[in-house]
């Protein structure tokens, strides 16, 4: 027994040694590889001096709670460079991506990033939630790697110049829906149930309810639930009740506003159901009863059954190829695509340009374009790395989105 | 006359299996520090293996630690990643604070480790002195129960810092009434952003060395001869008059205190620091009990490979895209049934290698007397 312990635990420490081994291995092998591309293309591309592609290193939870956003952001990222390459690519020099699973989680997050940045990545589509796009982006930052996130919505995201985002920030949606709700005289007594566990919910409510204090309705009840109580919500729902609110606020994911909206129903009690963008992907969730969200309005910039050329084409496309029909995380990440091809063409850099010399064009690059895209027409970059366009408040009929 | 004290030294350690077992574990971390070194040297170490460093370290502490409560005090605890997480919001609040302060990273990390550590083993003694009253399953869930309520409490502080000093507020960020220039420390559920990033390899192994110096020492001496024999029949311990309370107290402490250790670490690894379930919420804590249940109970080496074995499987089947936390969950059941499963055990023991190598080798050794015909 005692010397079965001591041969399995030098075999463990030899699978350790060798599985590191092969860590090591497979890099030098993408070097090799790398290189020979470069070449190949060297020979073919006569303009293109030693052009390989582009490498994008996407990050995003594949598996896991928050699946359906890295999922959505990764499919439409595939497809909006399948698309490019098939047009040509940028400048003639083709995408490529490697999108990595982080969980939804910070430290695997960070994995996620050395994993890409082996495989030679030279800017980064992520983190797609918040709290991991943040300690990303300080490694980013360390390395000077170019990074656009396509849907990490809280402020210190994009803390750094290295770092865009494509979304609007949490204060930003919460501020903008105080306005929306104040404007168009929605509500007198609103209520609000958000996850305080949550980064991105509780930073809505903040700046929602900071907001509010400039318009004309009240705030009567703000009601809490935290991740680890996410099922039941028949208290939070009953003060709202109680308080008489004729509109309830939800800053939620549409994984937590299924089982609230069916709730509601079972109680009597209907008000109108205001939301932001994670509430996106509601009609599309398994199980659900899509009758319920009848009525529910949400400020998103993106709404699949729009009837412009751009968003008919590729909700078609997402479509053909995985199924079901997009989000607005994938509308982003596909709009985050194009913002790299323009910002690489207006910054005329090359492939084989260091990561940090590509960093500070592209960084320079992103002030000055403009791109049409499906989130929203004209969208410009300020210096804090902040998106500049108009939220859309669409409103569920007949079940599907509608704009207002 | 010194050679020969050598050489008694040397008789001492061959006679003394616990020092000579000890001191392979620390020889194995030693060898794997440097080996990852000159690797390192020779260019040959990955990002993404530079970047699993810090956390396997983190990870192995937390399998040792935890082993002293379930391994050697033999009860179950389930609010490991409580402790971690106390260490890892302490530790990062105060490099947060004193980052102006104290600009040097290699006096404020010490402290930052070390407020980390206290803080935990002070959360470990509050919750052990009514926890430890209960055994068993019941103090299982309790202790589960104490870990959530620690995740909990930390999601809704709020701390900011402006002109008029600091600011504390358990019901939102908009209730601290800060001036404009005030920054947030904690902001409830967003946790603490920005930690300086001061955590690295050496820190980290040293860190390790620490806790297995503590812990080995600890299960050598007199106090754990003691606590083993209350794991093994408490009645006849408290017949000999060891303090039973006293005891459990002092090693669920001090593991609650090497769990704020490796918090600490964790914490000043990444940007962003949040206690959402699934950092510091209790799939952690079985997480690193499955650690020390795989490496064996009481076994602190085998805890201590396991946690990196496991650690880094799932980070090494990124190939495997989607399905990898599939097999990784596969590999974990194979692993549990090959170690612990009765059947499994007795195969292993008339198939051991040490019989096939005698065999290969009567094999080979009739052979040559066949040629040498």
């Amino acid at each position: 027994m005692k010397t079965m312990k001591k041969i399995a635990s030098i075999a463990l420490a030899t699978i350790m040694v060798m599985s590191m081994m092969t860590g090591c291995g497979n890099e030098a092998a993408v070097d090799s590889s790398v290189a020979d591309g470069s070449a190949a293309v060297e020979s073919s591309v006569a303009d293109e001096a030693t052009g390989a592609t582009f490498k994008i290193g996407g990050i995003g939870p594949i598996t896991g709670g928050a699946a359906v956003y890295g999922q959505a952001v990764m499919n439409a990222a595939e497809l909006a460079i399948a698309e490019i390459n098939a047009a040509g690519g940028v400048n003639g020099v083709m995408f490529e991506m490697n999108f990595q699973d982080d969980e939804h989680d910070a430290e695997k997050s960070v994995n996620a990033y050395n994993v890409v940045k082996d495989w030679g990545a030279q800017m980064i589509l992520g983190s797609v939630t918040s709290a991991p796009c943040i300690a990303v982006a300080q490694k980013t930052y360390e390395d000077n790697m170019f990074q656009i996130t396509p849907s990490g919505t809280a402020v210190d995201c994009i803390q750094y110049d290295n770092a865009f985002r494509l979304c609007f920030s949490d204060p930003n949606q919460g501020a903008a829906s105080a306005k929306y709700i104040g404007e168009n005289g929605l509500a007198e007594k609103v209520a609000v149930i958000y996850d305080s566990s949550n980064a991105y919910s509780s930073g809505i409510y903040e700046s929602f309810a900071a907001e509010a204090v400039n318009y004309d309705f009240e705030i009567v009840a703000a009601e809490a639930f935290t991740e680890d109580n996410n099922t039941d919500f028949s208290v939070q729902l009953q003060k709202a009740k109680d308080a008489e609110a004729d509109l309830v606020f939800l800053p939620i994911y549409c994984k937590e506003a299924a089982p609230l909206l069916t709730q509601a129903d079972g109680m009597g009690y209907a008000p109108k159901f205001f939301s932001c963008d994670g509430m996106d992907g509601i009609l599309a969730m398994e199980g659900f009863d899509v009758a319920l969200a009848e009525g529910v309005m949400l400020l998103t910039p993106f709404a699949a059954d729009a009837t412009d050329d751009m968003t008919v084409a590729f909700v078609t496309a997402y479509q053909e190829k995985y199924g079901d029909v997009p989000n607005q995380f994938a509308a982003d990440a596909y709009d985050t695509v194009y913002a790299f091809k323009v910002a690489i063409e207006k910054a005329g850099v090359t492939p084989d340009m260091n990561v940090s010399d590509m960093c500070e064009a592209l960084k320079a690059a992103m002030l000055e374009i403009s791109i049409d895209g499906l989130t929203g027409n004209g969208i410009t970059w300020t210096a804090d790395g902040e998106p500049n366009k108009e939220p859309k408040a669409v409103i569920i009929e007949n079940g599907a989105y509608k704009a207002m | 006359m010194k050679a020969n004290s050598i050489k008694d030294k040397f008789t001492n350690l061959k006679a003394n299996k616990p020092l000579r077992q000890d001191l392979i574990t620390y020889a194995i971390v030693i060898f794997a520090y440097l080996l990852i070194r000159i690797l390192d040297m020779a260019g040959m170490v990955n990002s993404q293996l530079n970047g699993l460093l810090v956390p396997i370290c983190v990870y192995a502490i937390l399998a040792v630690s935890l082993n002293l409560t379930v391994g050697i005090l033999g009860e179950l605890s389930l609010g490991h990643a409580g402790f971690m997480c106390v260490g890892a919001f302490t530790s990062a609040f105060f490099s947060k604070c004193m980052v102006e302060a104290i600009p040097l990273a290699i006096v404020r990390f010490p402290v930052a480790i070390l407020i980390g550590a206290v803080c935990a083993g002070l959360f470990g003694v509050l919750i052990g002195i009514p926890v430890l009253r209960l055994k068993g399953d019941y103090l299982a869930i309790v202790t589960l129960a104490f870990g959530e309520i620690i995740k909990n409490i930390i999601n809704t502080i709020n701390i900011g810092r402006d002109s008029n000093g600091l600011h504390f507020s358990m019901k939102s960020a908009m209730d601290l009434g800060m001036e404009k220039d005030g920054v947030f420390l904690i902001k409830g559920a967003m946790g603490i952003t920005g930690t300086p990033g001061d955590s690295n390899f050496t820190i980290g192994v040293i860190l390790l060395l620490i806790t297995l110096f503590v812990v080995l020492n600890m299960v050598r001496s007199r106090d754990g001869r003691a606590i083993m024999a209350i794991r093994d029949n408490v009645i006849a311990a408290e017949s000999v008059g060891i303090n039973i309370t006293k005891y459990k107290l002092l090693t669920f402490a001090i593991s609650a205190a090497l769990a704020g250790m490796a918090g600490a670490l964790y914490a000043h690894n990444l940007g962003s620091l949040t206690a959402t379930p699934k950092t510091f919420g209790y799939n952690m804590s079985i997480m690193i009990l499955v650690y020390v249940v795989l490496g064996g109970i009481g076994n602190i080496r085998g805890s201590m490979i396991a946690a990196i074995i496991l650690y880094v499987l799932p980070e090494m089947l990124r190939g495997l895209q989607t399905y990898r936390m599939l097999i990784y969950a596969v590999v974990l059941i194979v692993m549990m049934i090959y170690n612990w499963a009765p059947k499994s055990i007795a195969w292993r023991e008339t198939h051991s290698a040490k019989d096939l190598l005698a065999k290969v080798k009567g094999v080979v050794a009739s052979k040559s007397k066949k040629g040498g015909n």
